[in-house]
């Protein structure tokens, strides 16, 4: 009937209907398997960040609790000081055999013989090394403790730990894993008894280095991580950002500062080891600046940050509208003027934003740390920058080479630490872009 | 007799037109961005208390003359200028002028409204600031009121002083720039078509606003709006291809100009 009726109406209108939906069916399916690819692409990598997450979280976990032995030690002088010299020799009370007094009081606790040599050698393995540490800090601290009893805590071995939290495969023979029946016996009567309990892990943060895995911290990485951030906060900020002001408001445009610009972005994508040896070369080579040092550290970290924070700067500057910039000349603002009352202040939600991403890489970084020696095995918690350091990743990497099982799960716990630490620091970054939020 | 008082009246008023004082002038101005020659020689003088309003077909040049004034081409990399344009027999390009100060002297609104994103306020107050202009708070108030009252936004903005200056209407935000540019009491503004991003209401508001500061500065406007220039303007210049076409009294611009380009641009036929 159409088709009768269209020649009719228009001579000029073609006779056929014009046809607008020839290949609509592709275009929409086209569509549809871009949005699919899309959502793949989405679902495949939340699926790898799922299970690294998952891999660190349940192996670490565990590392934020501590197996500890509470029990009353009799501090006797028999032991500690057999020959009563301690007033004339303090070095007696240095060299005493404190873990006698622990094995002594478990020995009791337990009912052991203190004649059966074989179980009392148990007993002792049972207990941290740093027990030692702990007990003869008690007596330097306050002499008048010999002779008296008072309940003490002290950790547990790793392998107790390590058992306590179930991580020892009982199944396997007794000869191959290193806690004995007997000890796992023994551990139960004193969990069941209270004496030996689960406690928060606070050593994980205070404690320097160790080789014994339940005393090891995390203490002089996450100061040494902190000194580094400081520096690089403080160096690269104010030199980036005068840096790209100069650049991009005030520098000619020739040849020069093209090729400058050229390097700025090149260094950008140079390999952060290759740093690590430039900081080697000048910092402690040349300038004789300290191994092992955060101030190094922090001088490459800063290095290493810079063009990052050009870039962003120069980036949230050039994103100021011309018409600011007009605004505040015509007004008679010197140049001078109109960038620090009016372009910088726009400009800082992408200033801050690029800095925060800077420094979260500048924490993540290991290579050029290793280079200028702060892997070095550190047990105290430096006071000053100058002092030598590590840093949490370095932390990670040098645990992660470790043997023990104990170890591997305080691998994870401090990766852990160093996530929570980026994910406030990005978190940060966030806030301060909402907080400044260009209202133009 | 009625023909003659007609040409006398009109001599009188010629007269009367060429002797307001002259305020800036230009003498053969030309201008480069690059290698590409944007003005041709252009003579054109700015005469006190009095709208110039420049008009002409896009890329005639018009707002580059107009940047001349007040030095803002000095911002745009590879813009080289020739020949003279004094302010009150000063030339402005001279070495020893700043630009600082001249700018002061010779203020700018622009075609888009761009206020600062900070308050009312504190819009206002940033001009008298930086040149010192207010010895205090109070002082800087006073001004403050008197620049928005000489825009027409008092009325409207009293209560909202410290209120983001973004957040006002178009028409409201070009005011607030017209009230910036007049705080810093300047001889000479600029404005680069002031109302083609507004509504004819706020256009109207603009214009009538443009009228009453003639009395008190004087006032150059490029506009595309041939009624506009009728409207506002006591003096008319045309611009073609980088060339001053005719420059004259508004009335007889629009009415018997005397070169056939602006006769046909006004009548429509090109542009």
């Amino acid at each position: 009937m159409n088709e009768m009726i269209k020649p009719a109406s228009g001579g000029l209108v073609p006779t056929a209907p014009t046809r607008r939906d020839i290949g609509i069916r592709r275009r929409y399916a086209a569509e549809r398997r871009f949005r699919f690819y899309g959502l793949a692409a989405i679902a495949f990598g939340l699926a790898f960040l799922f299970i690294l997450l998952w891999s660190v979280v349940s192996k670490g976990y565990t590392a934020f609790q501590q197996t500890e032995i509470t029990l009353p030690i009799e501090f006797s002088e028999k032991v500690i000081d057999p020959g009563n010299k301690r007033a004339t020799d303090p070095n007696v009370l240095v060299t005493a055999n404190y873990p006698l007094l622990m094995r002594n009081a478990l020995a009791e606790k337990l009912g052991v013989s203190a004649t059966d040599r074989p179980a009392l050698k148990q007993i002792s393995a049972m207990v941290s090394d740093s027990a030692r540490v702990t007990l003869r800090d008690m007596v330097a601290a306050d002499p008048s403790i010999i002779g008296k009893t008072v309940p003490v805590t002290v950790l547990a071995s790793a392998n107790v730990d390590s058992a306590f939290k179930g991580q020892i495969d009982l199944s396997v023979a007794e000869t191959n894993r290193k806690v004995s029946d007997q000890q796992i016996g023994w551990m139960n009567q004193l969990a069941e008894q209270g004496v030996l309990a689960k406690g928060f892990n606070t050593g994980l943060f205070v404690n320097g280095n160790s080789s014994r895995p339940e005393a090891a911290g995390l203490g002089v990485a996450l100061v040494g991580s902190l000194y580094l951030m400081g520096i690089v906060l403080v160096l690269s900020l104010p030199i980036g950002v005068a840096a790209s002001i100069y650049l991009e408001e005030f520098a000619p445009k020739n040849r020069l500062t093209d090729l400058i610009e050229v390097n700025i972005n090149n260094l950008a994508a140079v390999p952060s080891i290759v740093y690590g040896l430039l900081g080697l070369a000048v910092f402690i080579n040349f300038a004789a600046l300290p191994r092992s040092a955060p101030l190094v550290g922090g001088l490459v970290l800063t290095l290493m940050t810079l063009p990052t924070i050009i870039i962003a700067t120069r980036a949230a500057l050039r994103a100021v509208p011309p018409s600011i910039r007009a605004a505040a000349l015509g007004l008679g603002a010197s140049q001078m003027q109109t960038i620090f009352h009016h372009v910088l202040p726009l400009a800082m939600p992408g200033i801050l934003t690029g800095t925060i991403i800077g420094l979260a890489h500048a924490l993540g970084e290991t290579a050029p740390l290793l280079l200028i020696g702060m892997v070095a095995f550190v047990a105290n918690v430096p006071a000053t920058p100058l002092e030598p350091s590590t840093a949490l990743p370095v932390q990670i990497y040098m645990w992660a080479n470790e043997a023990e099982r104990a170890f591997s799960e305080r691998t994870s716990g401090a990766i852990m630490v160093l996530l929570a630490f980026l994910i406030i620091m990005n978190l940060g970054a966030i806030m301060l872009r909402r907080r400044f939020e260009r209202r133009w | 007799m009625n023909i003659m008082t007609e040409a006398a009246a009109e001599a009188a008023l010629e007269k009367k037109m060429n002797t307001v004082p002259l305020k800036m002038v230009g003498k053969d101005v030309s201008v480069y961005y690059g290698e590409k020659r944007a003005l041709f020689d252009v003579n054109l003088d700015v005469r006190e208390n009095t709208v110039t309003a420049l008009i002409g077909p896009s890329g005639c040049g018009k707002s580059t003359f107009l940047r001349t004034l007040n030095r803002m081409n000095d911002t745009i990399g590879g813009c080289r200028i020739t020949g003279t344009i004094t302010l009150d027999g000063e030339d402005i390009y001279d070495p020893s002028i700043d630009v600082v100060e001249l700018r002061a002297r010779v203020g700018m609104v622009f075609q888009k409204p761009n206020p600062f994103p900070k308050s009312i306020y504190e819009n206002v107050a940033y001009g008298p600031r930086i040149h010192g202009l207010a010895r205090n708070k109070a002082d800087l108030d006073v001004l403050v009121e008197q620049s928005l009252q000489r825009a027409g936004l008092w009325n409207e903005v009293k209560d909202r002083l410290h209120e983001s200056g973004t957040g006002l209407s178009g028409g409201q935000q070009q005011r607030l720039c017209i009230a910036r540019a007049v705080a810093v009491s300047p001889e000479v503004i600029l404005m680069d078509e002031p109302c083609s991003a507004l509504d004819p209401i706020a256009t109207a508001k603009v214009e009538e606003l443009i009228y009453e500061l003639r009395s008190n500065f004087t006032i150059v406007i490029v506009t595309h709006s041939m009624q506009q220039a009728a409207r506002v303007s006591q003096r008319t210049a045309m611009f073609h291809l980088g060339n001053l076409v005719e420059e004259n009294d508004t009335d007889k611009m629009f009415t018997n100009p005397d070169d056939q380009r602006t006769q046909d641009y006004i009548m429509g036929r090109f542009g």
